[in-house]
């Protein structure tokens, strides 16, 4: 390139460096490219020179144009950040003095989400039946989500339960079988609890759960809560039991009618789906004789008690998972699934339960 | 799997009703998804004869036609389809009845000047098919005045269960059959298809390369076959299925699969080179073209099976398309083949094909059925489509699935709860295909039948889902071996239990309540439990509503907030805005929040109790107490509306604390706060000068305005994982001295850059047995002060013990801690 526009060039960045603000930037900007500008007037002047010559020079005079441009807007964002962060320096306050109070009333009151709310009816309803509450991570290895359930890599159950996978360390921790998924169900705290408890048993685990599924049913992300006891005679008797005692509670109608259907789940044998009674038509429950299903349960498999070191010879129980939306849902006639997790301000207000009334035995349903 | 009422009653001779077999069917646990009645829409259509067909008088494209419906009276019927001439038969709709094509129901009347008493109709006004070119056309011999859809075998009800995945046996019609027998509804059927004398030796030998690829395969060729279109009535089941009928020989294949839950493969012998068909495993390079026009690499993992040319089909999941038959095929050649189950599950899931012989392989198939499948098959073929059998051909060994199982009549009450007696019991399995081996007051023991690879299963050679014990490692290795044995010696007694229960009815098992452990149960949440719950009652006391928002966000998202690992990201995300674990709720409630601003609704106040994902190990999951406000307060004719700050954060994120049992004093405030926060506006509560309970603050301008956000947005998260579980002791007695406080207020000139905490605690550690209380409740910056200098004005309550303090005591105590707060934070006393 020409001496001449190295030396143009050369002093222009100069005064873009310098330039300590945008106003000062902006004059440089208008040195250089505006009309009257020095760059400006190189182009200008292309047109008096000789064909051959005009080609060359005025292809540096573009190059040269096109890296002025560059400078001037890398300076320009540099000038940005500078008087960001020197508004953020001006901007500080005293976090250490002490908050205001705060006491809304009226449409601003807070509230808790339906979902919050129907946690906190089972952990009390299946609190008073003598069960504790047991948690896990929502990130699991498949070897509790699957395997120790008695679900193999190769069983076709594996694949009804559409899992996200996350990307897997490449030197993964404990080896093959051990691969990071969100967890498809609750169930894989069933294990976490066996391994760490000596029985008897009795917890319910109610929890996020995930699975590959998007539509106006289904959720990628959802709740469920899983219901685990072990003891010495616990026998099928109780599981039924347990779960009419359960739904008819849950959902305030002391003749809901419930119906055992079998079923198969790996995780237990034998495995039995339950039905309560509805309108189709309506939407009523406990009445209307059509038939709903509302979870799964089982005796638990004796090669699942046998992964967690159980001896199925001197311990049993039962388990039960139900979808905490759908019996939400349910309860308080709530049409949609989606909305449940879009944040939408005037559904929750709809929906919610305030702060201040806490759930108890005495205001079931 | 889908069949008609006629096809199971092919099956089995039973007197029970459509609602009779599909409430059995619900109980015995194959769940009925669904009936279709075909025939219902269709009642009000009949059979009818054109005895005239005229053109109109007044319209070109119409025709005037006379018609017998069979009721004796001829009808006048004007009708516009091309096809429409006399001596046809059709399908004719009475006034009255309700054409679905159209959606119209009908009405006598008059078409320009010419009565209309009816109406002719195409497939596509019955809703039954697309074709609209003309008015359906029967044969001549079609009945008159017989419902239509008797007469088109469409009265025939489909009905649709879902299958779990141990149950292979019950893919077939006569597997539902056999069910629904020995639930009491019937007799199945007998079926033992007679060998047949071949005519000629096969063409075709089969070789297993590795026992790997192949337990037992069973060949033989019928020459001399016509492959035209199958029957009627086979087509007619196959189509209320949903399948599409090609020709009579890939039709039975498709039958079978359905009717014996026996998937087999036909080859057309022209087309195969050479005169050896071999299992074996995958090779690099292997390719070919499968039945459904896609292109299939097997890998060393996969079973094929190859002619001379190379890969013919991925073995018992998809065919391929070279030795395929047609219209043209003379000679066909017949598979009936056993895999290992497992190895067909991974290869179609490998390969991503779902087909009905998959479902039917990985499930396991009647692995002592060969035989008879392979002579049913050619008999079948030879009905249909004639031609002679060759000599069989076969290789490999029925595999040793014959074993047993105890029932011990005790467990029935045991573990089934259940009064089932044991003769009833011992019954169920006998009506099952179970044969009693031993038989004692105690126990029963029986050999399991072939087709249910469910039972005992460990135990068989032949297993399908068969699983394995995978026990933890960590696990005491005496206990771990009496745990494996128990699971050893009980599973297939629970089997059996199940297959009684399943029978004879869950419903009648009593319901037993669970015994109570005591009067009262014991807390039902631990103390760090219960915090979420704390949490989200004060936060929603605060004006805040409770949200949950997805766990996953989208990566540039999450990246604003946080480290972004590989190790959080999704790798099978269902949209890709979805792919990366949140490092905190703030980054979702934040776009919740901007979702509401964009409704419409601009002060917005969230919170979430879920997870920050650091790491995915359970430790990386931290349970956090999360909100968020943007916009500003409440409007309120008391006080003047304001953009929520930074303190507005801190409050929420204070309340938590001590709601949870931190003491005010014991917190201080650092502003270390993380990078998607204003670095001059946000802070870190920590318990003592370490341990980081909770951060707040204004979100970072850049952040929001990342996000598309006019903010200001303040946020905090409670780390309810840090917090120090409150100490279980009885509290000390209160201090209740009787004597009366002493109260002083003090206002100090302090540099701006000086925390107003630094004075308080500065005056708390200056007088620690007279002080009571301190606390800041003015703060003043403005003109009247000099550059730099603000005005912080704290309450002093002094408490006396032991007896009223003089002046000079009091005046001491109070230089002392003016003394204090100087030396700590260079504050003058202002006069």
């Amino acid at each position: 390139m020409a001496d001449d526009l190295d030396m143009l060039r050369a002093s222009i960045e100069a005064a873009i460096a310098e330039a300590a603000d945008p106003r000062a930037l902006d004059a440089v900007r208008v040195a250089a490219l505006g009309k009257s500008g020095e760059v400006t007037a190189l182009l200008k002047g292309l047109g008096a020179l000789p064909p051959e010559e005009r080609k060359a020079r005025g292809a540096q005079v573009n190059v040269l144009k096109g890296e002025i441009e560059r400078a001037l807007e890398n300076r320009r964002v540099t000038l940005e950040a500078f008087a960001l962060d020197a508004r953020l320096a001006a901007e500080r306050m005293d976090v250490s003095l002490p908050p205001r109070p705060f006491a809304p009333t009226g449409p601003e009151a807070g509230s808790i989400h339906p979902i919050s709310r129907t946690m906190e009816e089972l952990i009390a309803l299946f609190g008073a039946m003598g069960f504790a509450v047991a948690e896990g991570p929502d990130i699991e290895g498949d070897w509790h989500n699957f395997s120790a359930l008695n679900i193999p890599e190769h069983h076709p159950a594996r694949q009804d339960h559409d899992t996200f996978y996350l990307t897997a360390p490449p030197s993964a921790e404990g080896g093959a079988g051990r691969r990071p998924v969100l967890r498809t169900h609750t169930s894989p705290v069933q294990i976490r609890t066996m391994l760490t408890q000596e029985p008897p048993i009795r917890v319910i685990v109610p929890g996020r759960t995930w699975r590959a599924d998007h539509d106006a049913t289904h959720s990628p992300m959802f709740h469920q809560v899983e219901g685990l006891v072990i003891g010495r005679d616990i026998h099928m008797g109780h599981l039924k039991g347990t779960l009419i005692d359960f739904l008819r509670a849950f959902f305030g109608i002391a003749d809901l009618p419930v119906r055992f259907r079998s079923s198969y789940f790996p995780f237990t044998e034998p495995s039995m789906e339950v039905d309560i009674g509805w309108s189709r038509k309506t939407g009523e429950l406990g009445q209307g004789g059509d038939w709903l299903e509302i979870l799964g349960s089982g005796m638990v498999h004796p090669k699942v008690l046998a992964n967690c070191g159980l001896d199925p010879r001197v311990w049993q129980g039962f388990a039960f998972g139900m979808g905490i939306e759908r019996i939400t849902m349910l309860k308080h006639g709530i049409p949609d699934l989606r909305p449940f997790y879009e944040a939408d301000l005037r559904w929750l207000r709809h929906y919610a339960t305030s702060p201040l009334s806490p759930f108890t035995l005495h205001d079931a349903a | 799997m889908k069949f008609t009422l006629s096809w199971l009653r092919d099956h089995l001779e039973t007197e029970a009703t459509l609602e009779q077999i599909l409430a059995t069917l619900n109980t015995i646990g194959l769940e009925v998804e669904g009936v279709e009645d075909r025939a219902a829409a269709l009642a009000p259509f009949r059979v009818a004869y054109v005895v005239e067909a005229e053109q109109h008088p007044n319209a070109d494209r119409l025709r005037a036609l006379k018609v017998d419906v069979g009721d004796g009276t001829l009808r006048s019927v004007v009708c516009g389809a091309p096809n429409a001439r006399a001596g046809m038969k059709g399908v004719a709709a009475l006034p009255g009845a309700f054409v679905p094509g159209t959606g119209i129901t009908l009405k006598a009347g008059e078409i320009r000047g010419v009565k209309s008493e009816a109406m002719m109709l195409s497939s596509r006004e019955m809703g039954l098919g697309d074709d609209h070119n003309g008015i359906v056309e029967l044969p001549e011999d079609a009945p008159v005045g017989t419902p239509y859809a008797e007469y088109a075998g469409l009265g025939d009800p489909v009905i649709e269960i879902s299958v779990t995945p141990n149950r292979g046996d019950a893919l077939a019609v006569r597997g539902v059959a056999r069910d629904l027998a020995a639930a009491g509804l019937g007799t199945l059927k007998p079926w033992s298809p007679e060998p047949l004398a071949p005519a000629y030796p096969t063409p075709l030998e089969w070789v297993i390369e590795d026992p790997r690829a192949c337990i037992q395969v069973l060949g033989r060729a019928i020459r001399g076959v016509t492959n035209g279109p199958s029957p009627q009535w086979m087509q007619d089941r196959l189509t209320a299925i949903g399948l599409r009928p090609i020709n009579a020989l890939v039709d039975i294949t498709n039958y079978f699969t359905f009717d014996l839950g026996r998937p087999l493969h036909v080859f057309d012998v022209a087309k195969v080179k050479g005169r050896t068909l071999t299992m074996r495993l995958g090779r690099e390079g292997d390719e070919y073209l499968a039945l459904n026009g896609k292109t299939y690499r097997p890998t060393p993992e996969d079973i094929v099976i190859a002619d001379e040319a190379g890969v013919e089909s991925l073995a018992a999941i998809i065919g391929g398309e070279s030795t395929g038959c047609d219209e043209t095929t003379r000679e066909v050649f017949i598979e009936c083949a056993l895999f290992d189950p497992v190895r067909i599950a991974l290869t179609g899931r490998r390969h991503g094909v779902h087909s009905d012989a998959r479902a039917r392989n990985e499930r396991g198939l009647d692995p002592a059925a060969q035989r008879a499948m392979l002579e049913a098959a050619t008999r079948m073929v030879m009905q249909l489509c004639g031609g002679e059998p060759s000599t069989v051909t076969e290789a490999g060994a029925e595999p040793a699935w014959q074993r047993e199982a105890t029932l011990r009549f005790e467990r029935i009450a045991g573990l089934g709860g259940s009064g089932v007696p044991p003769e009833a019991a011992v019954n169920s399995l006998e009506r099952l295909g179970f044969s009693v081996l031993a038989h004692d007051a105690a126990e029963v023991t029986v050999a399991v039948p072939s087709w249910r690879n469910d039972i005992a299963s460990s135990r068989s050679a032949y297993r399908a889902g068969g699983t394995e014990l995978t026990q933890e490692p960590g696990i005491d290795p005496a206990r771990a071996r009496a745990a494996a044995e128990g699971a050893d010696a009980v599973e297939a007694e629970c089997d059996l239990l199940e297959e009684v229960l399943r029978l004879e009815g869950l419903n009648a098992i009593p319901a037993v309540s669970l015994p109570a452990e005591g009067r009262l149960p014991l807390p039902s949440l631990t103390p760090r439990q219960s915090r979420a719950a704390l949490a989200r009652r004060v936060l929603a006391s605060r004006g805040l509503q409770e949200a949950v928002t997805f766990g996953f966000t989208a990566r540039a998202t999450a990246s604003f907030f946080g480290e972004t690992p590989e190790s959080l990201r999704v790798e099978n995300p269902i949209a890709a805005d979805l792919d990366q674990m949140r490092p905190t709720p703030v980054a979702t409630l934040l776009q919740a929040a901007g979702r509401n601003a964009a409704r419409g609704y601009p002060d917005v106040s969230l919170f979430e109790v879920g997870a920050s994902y650091a790491a995915p190990t359970p430790e990386g999951q931290l349970a956090t107490a999360a909100g968020l406000r943007l916009g500003r307060t409440p409007r309120h004719w008391s006080e003047a509306q304001r953009a929520f700050d930074a303190l507005d954060a801190k409050g929420d994120a204070l309340a938590v604390l001590l709601s949870l049992g931190l003491s005010p004093a014991a917190l201080s405030v650092t502003t270390d706060a993380p990078g998607y926060y204003h670095p001059g506006r946000s802070g870190v509560l920590r318990s003592g000068p370490k341990l980081p309970l909770a951060r707040f603050g204004e979100l970072h301008p850049r952040v929001l305005s990342a996000l598309g956000i006019d903010g200001p947005a303040v946020a905090f998260e409670v780390l309810l994982d840090s917090v120090p579980e409150p100490k279980r002791k009885n509290k000390a007695a209160p201090d209740l001295a009787a004597f009366q406080p002493v109260r002083r207020d003090l206002a100090f000139l302090v540099d701006s850059t000086v925390q107003a905490d630094a004075l308080l605690r500065a005056a708390r550690n200056a007088e620690r047995n007279l002080l009571a209380e301190v606390s800041l409740f003015d703060r003043y910056a403005g003109d009247r002060l000099p550059e730099g200098k603000v005005s912080l004005a704290l309450e002093v309550v002094l408490q006396p013990r032991e007896r009223t303090l003089t002046d000079a005591e009091i005046e001491a105590a109070i230089a002392k801690i003016v003394a204090a707060v100087t030396k700590a934070t260079g504050a003058t006393l202002r006069g």
